[in-house]
């Protein structure tokens, strides 16, 4: 369970977002530049708020009152930014492997564990290609890939569908949503298409000029 | 018409460039390289460029990387003032430069007595041609560092970050990496322009053989006392130097990654 209640001051609004996300998929939605990105920004513990907290699991992560900040690299929050943001000097087994690396897991643990998750997404054949050689497809498999081999306690993504041209759209949403099913944590899923509404018909969250409602 | 004037226009000043400096090598006698590299001179002048410079690169990579980076990234009352600062050494004259050193570091300087009571004298030393060298070289490496670190996407870092890595090891396999081609190509521009340095260390450092004369202080020694076949030994072996430099700076700064 993710419990936030987070604010920010904002350079056009007040941001301001208290809810919940049981393990499974949240759909959080609402127009661009409403505050979507910042929310998961500040779970993840890329921005700071000026009040609030962030509990995930019973493990408090913010904490302003406390003067708890736990930094993003031990909170064991997974992000799926919008264009990906794989590593271009790396190669895709280089990028899957890179948080193990920074966990110190030893070499021979760290290649079959990278090994496993590259079969699981079916882009063994790919370890070795340089990432900008890619189809969006492929990438968004490769940024999956790089976060699920940690086994994170949360997963959040950032509208993960956008970068896609539209025919390969529909059919790495079916993936993903397949795949997400499979993942039992909290995972925020942002986005702004009805469609992915209707592939979570579970419960959502809904911002709009930093301000959130919590919707069943 | 227009086409003929571009290019006579541009040959002019190509030709003006190339041909001084391959007429260096038109009076090189090859028994000349022999005699002038046997001078007690000219094998002190390039051991003390080759060490000063190395010396300084390291003090320029040292304290001008964090510098670069605070500039690229930080946001901080005076930035643009600081920013303005460090590029000030590349447009005061090398003479200025080095009068302001020997005013501040000098015997008579500013610190001089207290570098004095400390047993320190920095001037006509050889730590004062590392300190002349830092002085008017190190920016070019602090304009091109600070560059590099803006190019790089802060979503990479930060998806870093989430991965696990503390700001340290994110620098070191992210931001720098991705950063490398300004890095070296400043880090190449700056030792080369201590390289050639003579204005601020005639001026800060002086010129003793074994001290503080390097190999553009000696071309000019050589050329004063009359001994021409040293000083284009030596000059020809700075031009080698800078041909080396221009090369890998075009090199790198022809592979950026994307």
């Amino acid at each position: 369970m993710l419990r936030f209640d987070v604010r920010l001051q904002l350079r056009e609004f007040a941001f301001n977002a208290a809810g919940e996300a049981a393990n499974g998929v949240t759909v959080v939605e609402g127009p661009s530049g409403a505050g979507k990105t910042t929310l998961l920004r500040l779970i993840a513990g890329l921005v700071r708020p000026e009040a609030g907290s962030v509990v995930l699991d019973g493990r408090t992560l913010t904490d302003t009152a406390a003067r708890t900040f736990v930094p993003p690299a031990q909170r064991n929050i997974a992000i799926l930014f919008q264009e990906y943001a794989l590593f271009p000097h790396f190669d895709v087994a280089g990028n899957v492997g890179y948080g193990l690396r920074a966990r110190n897991i030893p070499r021979a643990e760290l290649d079959a564990r990278v090994a496993r998750e590259l079969e699981r997404f079916d882009i063994a054949t790919l370890a070795h290609a340089r990432v900008n050689e890619l189809s969006g497809g492929q990438r968004q498999r490769v940024a999956l890939a790089r976060a699920l081999v940690l086994e994170p306690a949360a997963l959040l993504l950032d509208e993960p569908l956008v970068a896609l041209d539209l025919a390969t759209r529909e059919h790495v949403r079916g993936e993903l949503a397949g795949l997400l099913r499979q993942v039992p944590i909290p995972t925020l899923f942002v986005s702004h298409d009805p469609a992915d509404r209707e592939l979570f018909p579970g419960p959502a969250l809904h911002i709009e000029r930093g301000t959130l409602t919590q919707l069943l | 018409m227009i086409r003929t004037a571009v290019a006579i226009a541009a040959a002019i000043l190509v030709a003006f460039i190339v041909v001084p400096l391959a007429g260096l090598f038109f009076h090189l006698q090859p028994s000349d390289i022999i005699a002038a590299l046997r001078t007690t001179a000219a094998q002190e002048a390039l051991r003390l460029s080759i060490i000063t410079t190395f010396s300084s690169l390291a003090i320029t990579l040292l304290l001008g990387t964090p510098l670069a980076y605070v500039l690229a990234r930080a946001t901080f009352p005076g930035r643009y003032l600081v920013d303005a600062v460090v590029d000030l050494p590349i447009v005061v004259p090398p003479a200025v430069a080095g009068l302001a050193l020997l005013l501040a570091f000098g015997r008579n300087g500013t610190f001089g007595p207290v570098l004095g009571a400390l047993g320190i004298s920095l001037s006509f030393s050889t730590v004062a041609v590392i300190m002349a060298q830092t002085f008017v070289a190190s920016p070019f490496y602090v304009r091109a560092a600070r560059a590099g670190f803006a190019g790089v996407d802060r979503t990479l870092e930060a998806a870093s970050a989430t991965l696990g890595m503390g700001p340290l090891r994110t620098f070191a396999y992210i931001t720098v990496p991705l950063a490398a081609p300004a890095l070296i190509g400043g880090a190449v521009l700056s030792w080369a322009r201590a390289l050639g340095e003579f204005g601020a260390t005639i001026m800060f450092a002086g010129n003793l053989q074994g001290v503080s004369q390097t190999l553009p202080l000696a071309v000019y020694l050589n050329l004063e006392s009359g001994n021409l076949p040293v000083a284009v030994v030596l000059s020809v072996i700075l031009i080698l130097f800078s041909l080396i430099v221009v090369v890998t700076v075009h090199a790198t700064a022809a592979r950026r990654p994307i």
